[in-house]
């Protein structure tokens, strides 16, 4: 797709100005280019689905499809092996803890992708004792692809912002970063605290 | 078949008639196990619904009752007053399928089961607070607020046993024992189909036991129901077992239908039953593509899916979408069919008899496909009655229960087609059983397509649709086997209580059950081949 066939460009362009008005060593620059170009180009979903916007994201594997064309067909069932998590479906209070555990597993840098009304907000079921009203309130995340279900287009739509976002960004010293298992502990004294209280 | 006033006032004189739908007896609790085990010597052995209900005054369940002599339908009240400590009779020993149902009423009412072996909760957390489809449950989230803590894994169960003198005590059950070694599979595992979780008791590879767990996709929608008109209560049931959306739109809309005394037109009769077997193949179809990837057999998945594909072409332009259709209404269809449904249907038609071929010829000869479904997860005629399996897999055991065939409705009286009965109770049979359905659908759709009649496409409905006061219970075969909506209207817009009976649930229980002994990587294979729907469990 050109340049112009998309919308939210002036969120990318906002980003892009951002890293050039912090400055970078033309070698490094080049080099996350490159690191860029190659990561965009296989970014490996996890296998992961609640209900039935999950089936629409079976059918962007299937041929008729194929996601296969953008480099996304690696559908990885572990965490750790995978770049970005498709939350295609509903979350509700019982598969709240489960979800976070499943995003934290997820190997840096890491982006989410909210698919379909029930991940954004809830959709039809926001006024439920028992769903969490958008997943942005759990984890953060990179697009949102809204639709109940969205149709195959436009997740492939929603998986190529997730493409452009990529290219953009500063590996070295950017998303490449570090976090260890005590920084994440310190920002969340509550699971801390529960789950943790041995050590 | 015998009164049920007949077998009822034998044990129980002073049960009370009321006049309904469908024969009604009030039983009361002290006497309700008694009358379940007349019941159920009587052949009314398939207990197709327990709904929970808060009726205001009282805390109670409906037991719709079908016998599998005649499949005639009763239906029995049981209530309790107090709303501090309710208790009533379980039956779960009598009808297995009782033991997650009476569960889940726990779970929703705080009902306790009297001799149930383990009251515990299904679907929600075990902190959770208050039980939410009582009328006055508290919606504040702050006394439920989103969790993110794990919560404790809760091998500590009870049961409320009653005494030889009447007096109840509580007993404390382990889930699981001390020394056994208990693996947890799910809720995420790509093999589970969706978020279900199996605690796995493991004795080398051999399963001893499964715990299961369920709630990871509970979204509460027949609470949700009770607040919304019955026209908006439609399209929950696209999202519930969405494989199998369009004869669960049927269902509630046929429910609803009869409560008001409206009867769909000729046309949206005739377009209804083929909308249902396009989406009964192309679940059927899912299932193929599913199940042989479950088996390592991931090209089948591509050739199972290129047909679904083309259903779902049929299905968009007539419905505008591809999943969650809302197409039907009460009263008929939303819009008339798309120019282009009958000469897309003769083709798809003419290509399905060389697919069927092909996928037959991919997999089902194949030697380590049969080895590892033939004699697998067997599952007897008793338990799938006991535990209320119908549907393609209660039909592999050699139990011949289709709705279609044992209580008609819409056009399926009329039409030829054959009950699939197969008697392997293997995995194997149930995997053909639904190969040979997608046939006999396509003999259903043949004999439609040049006769649908002429005429208007919806019933006049009023704009504000109230139903009487009164409660209906109808019931479709659905996809994956009999799917039944109950209804109970107080005389207004919205329904008192809307109960989605699906048998994913019922599937899900079996699981325990049939793998009992078999290799851990067998209930991959079984879970597979039974089928469920976890939205559909859940609900
Ligand atoms: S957004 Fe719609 S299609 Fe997607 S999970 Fe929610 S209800 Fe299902």
């Amino acid at each position: 797709m050109k340049w112009e066939d998309f919308n939210e460009n002036e969120y990318i362009e906002s980003l892009v100005e951002e890293l050039k008005s912090s400055g970078q060593n033309v070698v490094v620059g080049k080099l996350d280019q490159l690191i860029n170009w190659g990561r965009s180009n296989s970014l490996w979903p996890l296998t992961f689905a609640t209900s039935c916007c999950g089936i629409e994201f079976i059918s962007l594997g299937a041929a008729r499809y194929d996601m296969a064309r953008f480099g996304f067909e690696v559908a990885r069932s572990s965490p750790r092996q995978a770049d970005f998590m498709m939350v295609a479906g509903t979350i509700v209070h019982r598969m709240a803890p489960v979800f976070r555990r499943l995003y934290e597993q997820l190997a840096e840098p890491k982006y989410v992708i909210a698919v379909g009304g029930c991940a954004i907000s809830g959709g039809p079921f926001r006024n439920s004792y028992h769903v969490v009203k958008g997943i942005d309130e759990i984890v953060p995340v990179d697009v949102f692809i809204p639709g109940c279900p969205p149709r195959p287009e436009a997740m492939f739509y929603g998986l190529m912002q997730l493409q452009r976002k990529v290219k953009v960004e500063r590996f070295f010293g950017g998303v490449n970063r570090k976090r260890t298992r005590e920084d994440f502990f310190r920002e969340n004294p509550e699971i801390a605290e529960r789950e943790h209280a041995q050590e | 078949m015998a009164d049920i006033k007949d077998i009822i006032g034998k044990v129980c004189p002073d049960a009370v008639y009321e006049e309904n739908e469908r024969p009604l007896a009030v039983v009361p609790d002290a006497k309700w196990h008694d009358v379940a085990v007349a019941l159920k010597n009587a052949s009314y052995d398939w207990l197709i619904a327990l709904v929970g209900e808060d009726f205001g005054d009282a805390l109670g369940c409906m037991y719709y009752l079908k016998s599998t002599a005649d499949h005639s339908i009763i239906s029995v009240k049981v209530v309790t007053t107090d709303r501090e400590n309710p208790m009533i009779h379980s039956v779960s020993d009598i009808w297995k399928v009782a033991i997650n149902e009476e569960r889940e009423v726990y779970d929703f009412f705080g009902i306790k089961f009297i001799n149930h072996p383990d009251m515990r909760r299904l679907f929600l957390r075990n902190d959770w607070v208050g039980y939410p489809l009582r009328k006055d449950y508290d919606m504040n989230p702050d006394l439920n607020p989103v969790r993110l803590y794990h919560e404790e894994p809760d091998d500590a169960s009870v049961s409320y046993q009653e005494g030889a003198d009447g007096k109840i005590t509580a007993v404390p059950v382990k889930v699981f024992g001390d020394n056994e070694f208990v693996v947890n599979i799910g809720p995420q595992h790509p093999a589970t189909h969706g978020v279900l979780r199996f605690r796995t008791s493991l004795d080398g590879e051999e399963i001893k036991k499964i715990d299961l767990v369920c709630g990871y996709i509970h979204r509460g929608i027949e609470k949700l129901c009770e607040n919304l008109g019955y026209p908006q209560t439609i399209h929950f049931y696209d999202r519930m077992d969405y494989f199998s959306a369009l004869p669960n739109e049927h269902c509630v809309c046929s429910c609803i239908e009869k409560a008001l005394g409206v009867e769909a037109p000729r046309r949206a009769q005739v377009v209804r039953v083929i909308c249902d077997e396009l989406s009964r193949i192309a679940s059927h179809l899912l299932f193929f593509g599913t199940f042989c990837m479950d088996l390592g057999a991931t090209t089948a998945l591509f050739y199972g899916l290129r047909e679904r594909e083309t259903i779902l072409n049929i299905l968009e332009e007539t419905c505008g979408a591809r999943m969650s259709f809302n197409y039907y209404t009460i009263g008929g269809l939303r819009a008339d069919i798309h120019e282009t449904f009958i000469p897309k249907v003769k083709e798809l038609l003419a290509i399905m008899p060389k697919a069927l071929k092909e996928y037959h010829q991919l997999v089902t000869g194949n030697v380590i496909f049969q080895n590892r479904l033939k004699h697998v997860g067997i599952l007897s005629r008793e338990d799938a009655i006991s535990y209320g399996i119908g549907g393609p897999s209660g039909r592999a055991s050699g139990w011949a229960n289709d709705v279609r065939k044992t209580n008609p409705y819409a056009v399926y009286g009329e039409l030829d087609f054959e009950q699939v009965v197969m008697d392997g109770c293997d995995s194997f049979d149930r995997y053909l059983v639904r190969m040979k359905e997608i046939e006999q659908s396509m003999k259903i759709i043949e004999q439609l397509i040049d006769n649908i009649p002429e005429g208007e496409f919806c019933a006049k409905v009023p704009k504000i649709i109230k139903l009487p006061v009164g409660h209906w219970y109808q019931e479709v075969e659905a996809c994956r086997g009999a799917f039944g909506v109950y209804i109970d209207s107080r005389g207004e817009k919205t329904p008192y209580r809307m109960k989605v009976n699906g048998t994913c649930l019922r599937l899900a229980s079996i699981v325990d059950l049939i793998t009992r002994g078999s290799k851990i990587a067998d209930l991959i294979t079984i879970g597979g081949s039974l089928d469920y729907i976890v939205p559909d469990i859940d609900r």
